[in-house]
């Protein structure tokens, strides 16, 4: 009767078991799709996008390949949501976390399967996600005392997350590049002071850490290549024509006199702020917009260096590393901060002229150049790169650190397994599950390195029955080895928001047990 | 049917395009409507009580949420039927006016309708079904102030407003830190309610929410958080004991309202409109300074040379902040806000203890904290979460845990939970019902066997065995007299609500009951649908 138009036309609803197998299906299928590219010997995916151009991405990142992939199953949409929610909090773990939820779905589903209902499987995630997490808290090692170790660990943390990228070549090198570049940092997780560049050309290994500034432009025409003590002038002000903003403010003139003069009062209006400019004493003159020829002719003549266009970050970038502020009027030049360094200088890197600011007073900001073969080998780099400075970063204010290559989840399995023995009731099943969906991880690594992960994984187990023990998979021999003195370290922070994360979402997908899907808007023109 | 005939004997048509018009007329049309209630309440029914399921919906962009409130459900169910619109109107009224229980009101009101249905099919008349529910609801109401309890709370004794908060929460996902988010919802009303008008304003709350950390770091901030940064990057980011000027106007030229045009024609006068533009800009500047502000917060955009002026004479800003928030932070500091720069006085300046920017994970976010207000009568509630719906739904499931923190502070009076008051005045309306003479008699006694569909659903959805549960319960409430049993939803082994702590308010029941059958009674009444035909 009246039932079959409840909902409007095309919308859809499922329910109950129905609901479930979609959301369960989903949601493995998305983490399928990632978990090959996890752990050192994970394989990479190409997006070709469906934009103009079809451009072409090369990646190993989780988070990348899932913002780019159209999805239409709900449940699927929540596993790339904690997948982005990853990459902005901690950077690095976006592919793990992805993997660990569906890992948890699918032993879930294994569980509603057997009549268990999902209440209670939610019930018996949740304990084993406080045990996990406590028995990794109690595992962590702090070196946050002794600044040598603790370079060392963050050295390690930041081989171990390149291990898997595209860097993994050079990962000493590029380590090192990192852990430089946030150590200059001092405790602050703002990335955007860290500026990579990239250029083609080279080989990766070419790439290098500067510690001054590398501003992508060209000098002007005329003007000096090379100042030495530089004072810089920061600026962000229209160097085109100074628009009258009086509101309703136009020019009329009655005769063609009339417009002269007011063209040379124009001028002259230019002239003297730039007057006002050079009397800042200034030999560098930085601007966000655009410089206009006459205003540079002017520069060039008093013999100031002006570089124009230079794009927001850019000039926030350069006021922070110079110490100058970002000025917009300049009527008082004695109360103005200027920027200084000792030299500025035109330097090629590869075919293109860049403006080398070097000798700055600040030493927080830096840049990374990367040199590589081809644009999608440096987009990959610049990714991979972007991941360890994350992670490093986050590391420096939450210096807790893990053993890596599959140690952390080992410990977590087997503290959630001797929980599961002692928990009455049918939560024990899910509490095993949840121990299940843990070993599913190295299992998954050494499976994508090509081992062979039944008999690696059960070594692993027996290995870590002994009491504090430092087995993980060592996927270059192939073998069980001990993961301190292999070096493979991981940062805490993001081992724990990936286990939080995962068991949240695989939480509120088993919670959902009907799906009302809308119909679709209608765009014009389809 | 629709045809009349006039004097003549010849037919006319009283609805034009008759033909083109879908119609259903008398019971036909009583009983869809009420399939279609019921359709509605059955995909809440699963919904509701502690262990209660949720839903997901994909909205027509696309995006998903994932929830158990019965109000956000039904909103963004795409809804086609009449009377299902119906039913979503009545749980957003509950949700408007209770803000809670808004499950509840629509399963309660589907079981009337599906009681209402059997009693139609003997040939009872509509209306005297409605007259039935009516009378019965009120026995209900009368029932439920005599069962209900008044506890006391003080400022310093809140246990037992978050005992209900908790209760609350406990259906929700976030029900994992049901006791920290209910102290947070219970202190952060605490902290804006009056409490000698028993009036709680809830705008003075905020909720604020930002996806990454994990719920535990959700927390109460005794003042305003403004998702804004400061307008130029080298403002100072922490400023003490700021003193506020709280500006709608913009920091640049005027732009008045008349048409009205500058004319240059002469190089002087190009040059004087200069000078009075600059000396516009550094006017308003030096304004803000002399009234002694250290902190602008402006409705309105900067233009770039203010902006480097403010940042000159050592003036931080922020700018483009909404206008709710500024009333919130004009609320909190106690300033004014203040139209125009010559009104800027030393008094309208609003004070702070703090106001710091904060930086989140590892993209450029920012946040601008201001605490320590001159009055914290404003506070803002900032939620952090694993997923962007996760945040969602936690912002709708404190929502609900203020709306009653805030009706036990009109009204301490609550009832228990767990079905246990529906299971009291049920039985009530019962024996009620025998007092009744005529056809209405049968009518309440369907209104008391609909309200049993509470606690069954409560009982099926917590996986116990419905019937049997719930018999056991109503008999040991006859026995012993005592309104508090419930239905056992967490396995604690009491039926005891009171032992068990799960209250809910009373004037939310007595809400539900009466929205319900005002429904129900409207529904029962139509008996004609015309709709027109789709084109």
């Amino acid at each position: 009767m009246a039932i079959e138009s409840l909902f409007k036309d095309e919308a859809t609803e499922e329910k109950g078991e129905r609901a479930r197998m979609a959301s369960f299906i989903g949601a493995m299928a998305i983490a399928d799709l990632v978990k090959t590219t996890l752990g050192p010997k994970g394989m990479d995916k190409i997006l070709q996008s469906t934009g103009r151009g079809r451009s072409v991405t090369v990646t190993n990142d989780g988070a990348t390949i899932l913002k780019s992939l159209h999805i239409d199953n709900p449940a699927a949409k929540v596993l790339v949501d904690i997948s982005k929610v990853q990459d902005d909090e901690v950077g690095d773990g976006t592919t793990s976390v992805v993997v660990l939820a569906g890992e948890l779905l699918r032993e879930a589903e294994k569980l509603v399967a057997t009549k268990i209902h999902p209440m209670t499987i939610i019930a018996g995630y949740r304990i084993a996600a406080e045990c996990a997490r406590d028995a990794l808290l109690q595992r962590v090692r702090d070196n946050k005392e002794d600044a040598e170790k603790f370079k060392a660990d963050l050295m390690k943390i930041a081989m171990t997350t390149l291990s898997s990228k595209i860097l993994s070549q050079d990962k000493e090198h590029f380590a090192k590049l990192a852990v430089d570049a946030v150590m200059r940092l001092k405790g602050s997780t703002n990335l955007e002071s860290i500026q990579i560049i990239k250029k083609p050309g080279g080989s990766l290994k070419d790439s290098f850490l500067d510690e001054g500034f590398i501003l992508d432009k060209k000098i002007g025409i005329g003007q000096p290549k090379r100042i030495e003590n530089a004072k810089i002038l920061v600026a962000n002000t229209a160097m085109d024509t100074d628009k009258v903003k009086i509101y309703g403010a136009r020019v009329r003139a009655d005769s063609m006199s009339r417009v002269a003069e007011i063209e040379t009062a124009e001028k002259e209006k230019m002239r003297e702020k730039v007057q006002k400019i050079i009397a800042h004493g200034i030999n560098c003159f930085v601007n966000r917009q655009l410089i206009y020829n006459f205003p540079e002719e002017l520069f060039a003549d008093a013999g100031i260096l002006a570089i124009e266009h230079a794009d927001f970050d850019g000039i926030e970038r350069l006021a922070l590393v110079t110490g100058g502020e970002i000025a917009s009027t300049f009527d008082n030049p004695e109360s103005v901060k200027l920027g200084h360094c000792k030299l500025i200088e035109e330097i090629m890197i590869g075919e293109d002229k860049l403006i080398h600011f070097s000798g700055v007073e600040m030493g927080q900001a830096c840049t990374i150049v990367l040199r590589g073969a081809s644009n999608h080998v440096l987009d990959e780099a610049e990714r991979s790169l972007h991941d360890a400075l994350c992670v490093l970063s986050q590391t420096v204010n939450d210096s807790r650190v893990l053993l890596g290559g599959g140690w952390p989840e080992m410990v977590m399995a087997k503290a959630v397994d001797e929980l599961a023995r002692k928990t009455p009731g049918k939560k024990s099943l899910a509490i095993e599950a949840f121990s299940r969906a843990l070993i599913a991880i190295p299992t998954i690594i050494a499976d994508n390195a090509g081992l062979d992960s039944a008999d690696l994984v059960a070594q692993l187990r027996a290995e870590h029955h002994k009491e504090t023990s430092n087995a993980g998979i060592d996927v270059i021999s192939g073998s069980v080895g001990d993961m301190a003195e292999l070096g493979i370290s991981e940062a805490f922070k993001v081992k724990q928001a990936v286990l939080l994360s995962a068991t949240e979402a695989a939480e509120m997908i088993l919670r959902v047990d009907e799906i009302i899907t809308c119909a679709p808007r209608r765009r014009e023109g389809m | 049917m629709a045809l009349a005939f006039d004097e003549f004997g010849r037919p006319f048509i009283i609805i034009k395009e008759q033909e083109q018009k879908t119609r259903l007329r008398g019971l036909d049309a009583q009983k869809a409507n009420i399939s279609a209630g019921k359709a509605v309440a059955r995909i809440l029914r699963t919904s509701l009580g502690p262990k209660g399921m949720d839903k997901m919906l994909q909205s027509p962009d696309g995006d998903v949420t994932i929830t158990n409130d019965g109000a956000t459900i039904l909103e963004q169910m795409d809804v086609d039927n009449q009377i299902a619109k119906l039913m979503v109107e009545l749980s957003r009224s509950q949700d408007y006016e209770i803000g809670d229980g808004t499950t509840g009101v629509v399963v309660m009101a589907g079981a009337l309708l599906e009681h209402a249905e059997r009693l139609l099919e003997r040939g009872i008349h509509p209306i005297r079904v409605a007259e039935g529910y009516e009378m019965a609801s009120r026995i209900a109401v009368e029932h439920l102030e005599r069962i209900a309890h008044k506890f006391e709370f003080s400022l310093t004794n809140v246990e037992s407003l978050v005992q209900t908060c908790m209760t609350t929460l406990s259906s929700k996902i976030v029900n994992r830190c049901k006791r920290s988010l209910a102290e947070i919802a219970v202190n952060a009303v605490m902290a804006v309610a009056d409490l000698e008008r028993k009036d709680v304003n809830l705008d003075l709350i905020k909720v604020e929410g930002k996806v990454g950390g994990k719920l535990e770091d959700t927390e109460l901030i005794y003042g305003i958080l403004v998702d804004k940064e400061m307008s130029h990057p080298q403002m100072p980011k922490q400023i003490e004991d700021a003193k506020i000027a709280i500006l709608t106007c913009p920091f640049e030229p005027p732009k008045p309202k008349t048409k009205h045009k500058v004319d240059i024609d002469t190089v002087e006068k190009f040059q004087n409109l200069r000078q009075q533009e600059q000396k516009y800009f550094d006017d308003m500047v030096q304004q803000c300074k002399d009234v002694g502000a250290t902190l602008v917060i402006c409705q309105w955009g900067f233009d770039d040379e203010a902006n480097h002026l403010l940042l000159h004479r050592n003036l931080p800003a922020v700018r483009w902040v909404g206008g709710v928030e500024l009333e919130l932070i004009a609320i909190a500091t106690g300033g004014m806000i203040v139209p125009r720069f010559q009104e800027l006085t030393p008094e309208k300046l609003g004070k702070a203890g703090l106001v710091r920017e904060k930086s989140f994970g590892t993209t450029k976010d920012r946040m601008i904290y201001i605490e320590h207000c001159a009055n914290s009568r404003a506070v803002t509630i900032f939620i952090r979460g694993g997923n962007k719906m996760m945040i969602e739904e936690t912002k709708r499931s404190i929502h609900d845990a203020l709306c009653v923190a805030r009706n036990l502070i009109r009204n301490n009076s609550i009832v228990y939970g767990g079905g246990a008051a529906e299971i009291s005045f049920s039985l009530a309306v019962e024996a009620g019902a025998d007092r009744y003479p005529g056809v209405e008699q049968y009518a309440i006694r369907a209104f008391a066997d609909a309200l049993d569909a509470i606690p069954m659903a409560l009982a099926e959805n917590s996986g116990l065995q419905p019937i049997e549960t719930l018999f056991a319960v109503k008999s040991q409430q006859t026995k012993e007299d005592n309104p508090c049993c419930g239905i056992d939803c967490n396995d604690v082994g009491t039926n005891d609500m009171h032992e068990q702590n799960v209250f809910e308010t009373l004037i939310g029941k007595q809400q539900q009951i009466l929205l319900a059958t005002q429904v129900v009674k409207m529904i029962l009444k139509i008996d004609d649908v015309i709709s027109p035909s789709d084109y």
